[in-house]
């Protein structure tokens, strides 16, 4: 944004300076507004010092080199980009943060495959809680190390209890796990059919994408937080300062929608590795769990283990009562 | 008479910054000339569609109606450096089919796992350590140790065919690999054993 302000700044310097040069060349030192008594002479003034400076607006526009902060602020909104817009604003990215973060970073815009629908499946009698689904996610996905942004919360409740938010405790500090008596609920972005944080956005950052995956524009997220109240599962992380993430740690294989770097006052959450899902990869969560519990596949393939989950297992959804219609399920495998 | 010059000279001004702006426009829409006359939204799907169905075409190769045990993909078994070919050792070692405690090597291995029925010899084989067997003699290779398993855990074995029991990584789409029911279970002691878990996350009064 710093040329931008520069840009500004010297157009409105130049607007100054011409408003000098006609006040003093036909009245001397006499201010602009000497003008006033005269009835008429002060609306047609008044009118052509107002046209100069919209003139004078419209031509900022071309008179200023176009930088990466210009086309920022003129990007159009993901969806109605261009093929070639798309490839200028990927191209863009990618020297931008190339220079950022001194790596050779690849930024795609992966469109979804026909006739998939991704689910996500998560086993809960199986899931030890051992949290390595977690700090995977935040490797693959380039998540602020500090101030930290986790997408995947493993909540650690009882087995009397039951499913109960009330009394998880996402703090769990064992020696080991499992512990006796407990089980372990990891709770991610649900994907909901029904994503009460689209509805809510108020100007289109977030959307469900035709292959299930609701997804975030940071460029065009406002920061207002709307969605992060409106999402019951807590799934939304807001980043409160500039992400930082070590330069050697850094996934330098990104993807528009999901795990590009982001920038402070954005919202994230998880996106089904979507620089993964779309390349026909498994999500990083599903091949760091030790214990297997985490299933992923499409929705509409019938001899897919979701679908086998789906009608040989007891499952549930989370929150069902809320008609969000999730495409995460819960289920027992033993 | 005397705002005559004043007024000139901001009509001048006037004139040039009309200029300005007309030219402004007409090269800002020459450059984004190709962008703007074909129309984005239709465009991009288009395009997507078309190497969808240029790329599904050969991806949409019929799969296998069941994948037979003996053609799943696995993992390598999880050896200890270094211990096999197991022939390298037992090739110059006389077998000896006594049940016993080991004594002298494998002492590290301790069996639970139905221990008081079984052996080593019940799923090893005496004059070719290479191989296991199953129940019926016949003789199998360590990357299908899992018929080996699922002769008393056959829920099990159908469940991770059909990818519900265990880990498969690779493509959700495509070539999958599984994980021997070995690379998580240690054969000789298959209870799960507990993990460390990693650091809880920063509350968030902490976050800075």
């Amino acid at each position: 944004m710093d040329s931008m302000a520069a840009a500004e700044t010297c157009c409105g310097g130049a607007g100054i300076s011409a408003c000098q040069d006609a006040s003093s060349s036909s009245h001397g030192p006499a201010p602009c507004e000497a003008d006033a008594p005269e009835p008429g002479g002060l609306d047609r003034r008044t009118a052509l010092k107002g046209i100069v400076a919209g003139l004078m607006a419209l031509s900022t526009s071309a008179c200023v080199p176009t930088g990466p902060a210009v086309e920022e602020f003129l990007q159009k909104h993901f969806k109605e980009l261009s093929k070639n817009e798309l490839d200028a604003l990927l191209a863009r990215l990618e020297k931008t943060y190339s220079e950022q973060l001194g790596k050779t970073m690849t930024v795609k815009a992966t469109p979804p495959q026909e006739g998939v629908s991704f689910a996500y499946a998560l086993d809960i009698s199986r899931c030890i809680g051992c949290r390595r689904c977690v700090y995977g996610c935040v490797e693959e996905n380039n998540q602020s190390r500090n101030p930290q942004v986790h997408w995947i919360t493993v909540l650690q409740m009882d087995k009397e209890k039951g499913v109960d938010f009330h009394h998880a405790d996402a703090y769990y500090n064992a020696e080991t796990v499992p512990q006796p008596g407990k089980f372990y609920f990891p709770v991610a972005c649900q994907h909901c059919s029904n994503p009460p944080c689209c509805k809510v956005c108020p100007v289109g950052a977030t959307w469900k994408e035709k292959d299930g995956i609701v997804v975030i524009d940071y460029d065009w997220c406002i920061g207002c937080r709307c969605c992060m109240s409106a999402c019951p599962y807590g799934a939304r992380h807001f980043n409160w300062s500039d992400p930082s993430i070590p330069s050697d740690e850094v996934n330098t294989e990104t993807e528009y929608l999901g795990n590009r770097p982001r920038k402070k006052g954005v919202v994230e959450k998880c996106t089904f590795c979507v620089q993964r899902t779309r390349q026909g990869k498994y999500p990083k969560c599903v091949e760091v769990c030790p214990v297997g519990a985490r299933k992923f596949g499409n929705l509409l393939d019938p001899k897919g283990e979701i679908r086998y989950i789906l009608e040989k297992k007891r499952v549930f959804i989370l929150k069902e009562d809320l008609n969000t219609s999730p495409n995460f399920f819960y289920y027992f495998g033993i | 008479m005397d705002r005559f010059p004043g007024k000139l000279i901001l009509l001048v001004l006037l004139v040039l910054f009309l200029i300005g702006g007309v030219l402004a426009i007409i090269v800002r829409s020459e450059e984004s000339g190709a962008s703007k006359t074909v129309p984005a939204v239709t465009q991009l799907p288009k395009d997507s569609q078309k190497d969808k169905d240029d790329k599904a075409a050969p991806e949409k190769e019929p799969l296998p109606e069941k994948e037979m045990p003996g053609t799943i993909a696995v993992a390598p078994p999880p050896f200890t450096r270094g211990i096999f070919p197991c022939m390298g050792c037992h090739e110059d070692l006389k077998p000896n089919t006594t049940q016993r405690k080991l004594t002298i090597r494998h002492k590290d291995i301790i069996l639970q796992h139905d221990e008081k029925n079984r052996w080593c010899l019940d799923c090893h084989t005496s004059g070719d350590m290479n191989h296991l067997h199953l129940a019926s003699g016949k003789l199998i290779e360590f990357t299908e140790s899992y018929k080996l398993c699922g002769q008393c855990h056959g829920p099990t074995l159908r469940a991770w065919e059909a990818g519900e029991h265990g880990k498969r990584t690779g493509s959700w789409d495509g070539e999958k690999q599984y994980l021997l029911c070995a690379n998580c279970h240690n054969p000789h002691s298959p209870h799960f054993k507990p993990l460390k878990p990693l650091p809880p996350p920063v509350r968030p009064e902490n976050l800075r």
